[in-house]
């Protein structure tokens, strides 16, 4: 389904998850940031170009790698998106909703 | 008919009593996916669980190779428990399954333990325990909240949405 986010229409899933990577854009990322309660800074670009960077390269995301990102570590990331982080990140970054238990 | 609301999941206690790999790892795995999603989480190591909590044994668990059915040699072939029994048995298959984890990017208790206290997870060891087992404050993780007993952990379950798992 088509959604209208930051005066663009892109394709989403149920969920509100981009279902094109490609339509992603620094405006998007910032509206469904505001969505779920996230006000963007330099440093969560910075996590959103590696999140992105690594789900490019079909590399599974984990807590754990991101902690280990050189970006941010695990308790900085849980600070940066609070509650869920893993899924709030992936949602602004217009990436797929990440599969792992971990 | 009345419509039944239905209640999220706010908070979960895991309670972990059991030394085996696969038991300590089904808690840690449960609890920080509950981190992941913004549950209030807390683990409670009771009894043998205590060892993953300990510094000493925390990184050495095992996984049992004797009266374990669901054990398989690679290829898929029984694991016959006389052979399980072998010095250095349990030992070599304990590492070979810690490693295959590492491939999977399940990280070393210690680790995992820290990736649950950064998203605001709780551990808990059980003082009944610890005075059975000699164990001090010290011998424990730096990961460890407190030294708890029973009641004060019930006292910490309250609120609608909350379930108790004991793995």
């Amino acid at each position: 389904m088509d959604k209208l986010i930051a005066g663009v229409n892109v394709s989403v899933n149920e969920e509100g998850y981009l279902t094109d990577s490609s339509q992603w854009t620094k405006e998007i990322a910032a509206a469904i940031a505001a969505e779920e309660g996230v006000e963007l800074t330099d440093k969560h670009y910075e996590l959103i170009e590696f999140v992105r960077n690594k789900v490019a390269n079909g590399e599974t995301l984990t807590i754990r790698g991101i902690g280990k990102s050189g970006v941010v570590n695990a308790k900085e990331f849980y600070g940066l998106f609070p509650g869920a982080p893993l899924k709030k990140a992936t949602k602004i970054s217009g990436v797929p909703k990440p599969t792992s238990c971990i | 008919m009345e419509k039944e609301e239905k209640v999220p999941l706010k908070k979960i206690l895991l309670i972990c009593s059991k030394a085996n790999l696969e038991d300590v790892y089904a808690a840690l795995v449960m609890a920080n996916g509950a981190v992941m999603e913004g549950i209030e989480t807390k683990i409670f190591f009771t009894f043998f669980g205590l060892d993953a909590i300990t510094k000493k044994t925390m990184n050495k668990l095992h996984t049992a190779t004797t009266g374990n059915p669901g054990m398989r040699m690679p290829g898929g072939l029984p694991f016959p428990t006389l052979l399980g029994g072998l010095p250095g048995i349990e030992a070599g298959v304990s590492a070979m399954m810690r490693k295959q984890m590492e491939e999977l990017d399940i990280p070393p208790v210690d680790e995992f333990l820290e990736l649950i206290t950064a998203g605001g997870g709780q551990i808990y060891a059980c003082k009944l325990a610890m005075d059975m087992f000699k164990l001090s404050k010290e011998d424990l993780s730096d990961e460890v909240e407190a030294v708890i007993t029973v009641g004060e952990l019930y006292e910490m379950c309250d609120g609608a949405g909350t379930q108790i798992v004991f793995t």
